[in-house]
């Protein structure tokens, strides 16, 4: 098991390879479908995004509503392809990694390689265990999203695996057709 | 059979507990299939995703919230018998009350948004809902809840197959479908299969299966022996926990016929991920 700070540095990704178990602790952003469409939408007029992701991290998750006396409801990955269309253009923009769950297309995988990426995948559907590791969740932006909204997580010892490392190992890259 | 008074109030009490117990407590049958896949993995990888599901529904019972945040789009099957009046209000508007009340007061995901295309605004309380209404002989109510999680119901598939295409081609397009989805509907899965009927009953099947124990299998020993035969093919496939390769690809899988056209055998595959939610309850 590793442990990782978030935000990464450039030495602890180079260490990361597809199929390690990590234990991610620090502060992330999350943002789903719109957040995403959203941000897109800005980088083609040419403005700057409502949060700097040069470093950080993204979180592919919409909570349910945090119970009295909890940091956050239960949170865990959404299926990562959704964000593929978008996601080129955040890397290069210095996103380094992503918490997700499942494939990932061709272009994402060739901009995580060109960009000294990572890409992490939370285990689908173990999200009221995957809240215990969020010790706290603010409001960064798009709060008419609801669910959706962008927020800042601060985490600790959160159970991840490396999906895709930045020299292109991928756990996902086996094929199940006959 | 006299008709028999029911208060609109009674099917909202009623609706809405279904969606909350269902988010939060799992059903003994698919705990008990995690429980075995565990003991039976051996990699630790698997061991460990199975682990953590277990863990995650332990958390999510005792401490009454949701297992997965995707709390689903509230799906029902009513079987409403036709001696039964509603009194205080109209059937569908009081499922919609239950629908709203559970997942605005049980701290459950908001996740309908208003037109598909065009304004995708989140309605706020997660209606309208999907309901399957049947009219049958009887004066009582009978209703299985569903929440409905979209990372698999994305995965599922429809095909309209042909009479000469067999059981053979029935059991291609259910494991392609199967190896399509891979890692996406967060396996282990269950796979409700709908055979027969037209385009959309076959569809409706599907779902209906993915409501029904997967300790209970078909009635019609043919069937059941074909659930049997896909599941231990799927679970060769090592697509395993999370994806991340093992025996254990599938929990379950169920199917629901219909009779069907001389021309067709439409064959739909509505997949469900390890929270498979569901629950029932007569009125």
């Amino acid at each position: 098991m590793k442990k990782i700070t978030l935000p990464i540095t450039p030495e602890q990704i180079k260490d990361l390879k597809a199929g390690d178990r990590v234990l991610a602790s620090g502060y992330l952003y999350t943002a789903r479908d719109a957040a995403h469409k959203r941000m897109y939408e800005l980088l083609q007029q040419g403005k700057s995004l409502p949060v700097e992701l040069d470093g950080q991290t993204i979180y592919y998750v919409g909570a349910a509503p945090a119970k009295p006396g909890y940091a956050v409801g239960p949170c865990g990955p959404t299926s990562s392809y959704r964000m593929d269309k978008y996601t080129p253009s955040l890397l290069d923009l210095g996103l380094k990694v992503m918490i997700g769950k499942g494939r990932r297309s061709d272009e994402v995988i060739d901009s995580i390689k060109k960009n000294g990426a990572v890409y992490l995948a939370a285990i689908g559907g173990a999200a009221a265990l995957i809240a215990k590791s969020i010790t706290k969740a603010e409001l960064i932006c798009y709060e008419d999203l609801g669910t959706e909204a962008i927020y800042r997580y601060e985490v600790h010892d959160m159970p991840l695996i490396v999906a895709i490392d930045c020299y292109g190992g991928n756990v996902y890259a086996r094929d199940f057709a006959k | 059979m006299s008709a028999r008074e029911i208060k609109a109030g009674t099917i909202t009490a009623c609706v809405k507990k279904l969606f909350m117990d269902c988010n939060y407590f799992i059903g003994d049958d698919i705990m008990n299939a995690v429980c075995r896949a565990q003991k039976e993995e051996t990699s630790g990888l698997a061991k460990d995703v199975l682990g953590q599901i277990i863990d995650n529904n332990k958390i999510a019972a005792a401490e009454e919230i949701p297992i997965c945040q995707d709390t689903g789009m509230a799906v029902l099957f009513v079987e409403y018998g036709d001696k039964v009046v509603i009194s205080e209000g109209s059937f569908e508007e009081a499922v919609e009350e239950g629908v709203r009340q559970a997942y605005t007061e049980g701290y459950l995901r908001k996740s309908v948004v208003s037109d598909p295309v065009f304004d995708r605004i989140n309605t706020k309380d997660n209606t309208p809902a999907v309901i399957h209404t049947r009219i049958v002989k009887g004066d009582k109510i009978k209703i299985t809840a569903g929440g409905k999680g979209f990372g698999s119901e994305n995965m599922s598939a429809i095909k309209m197959l042909t009479p000469s295409a067999g059981v053979e081609g029935v059991k291609k397009f259910i494991l392609d479908s199967v190896a399509y989805a891979g890692p996406n509907p967060c396996p282990p899965i269950v796979v409700g299969v709908g055979i027969g009927g037209t385009f959309e009953k076959a569809a409706q099947l599907a779902k209906k299966a993915t409501l029904r124990s997967i300790d209970t299998p078909n009635g019609d020993e043919r069937y059941a022996a074909l659930e049997r035969e896909l599941l231990e093919e799927i679970n060769k496939m090592d697509i395993g926990p999370a994806g991340l390769g093992g025996k254990t690809t599938a929990l379950g899988v169920n199917i629901e016929t219909y009779p069907t056209h001389i021309a067709g055998m439409p064959v739909a595959v509505n997949i469900c991920c390890h929270a498979c939610r569901h629950k029932e309850c007569e009125i």
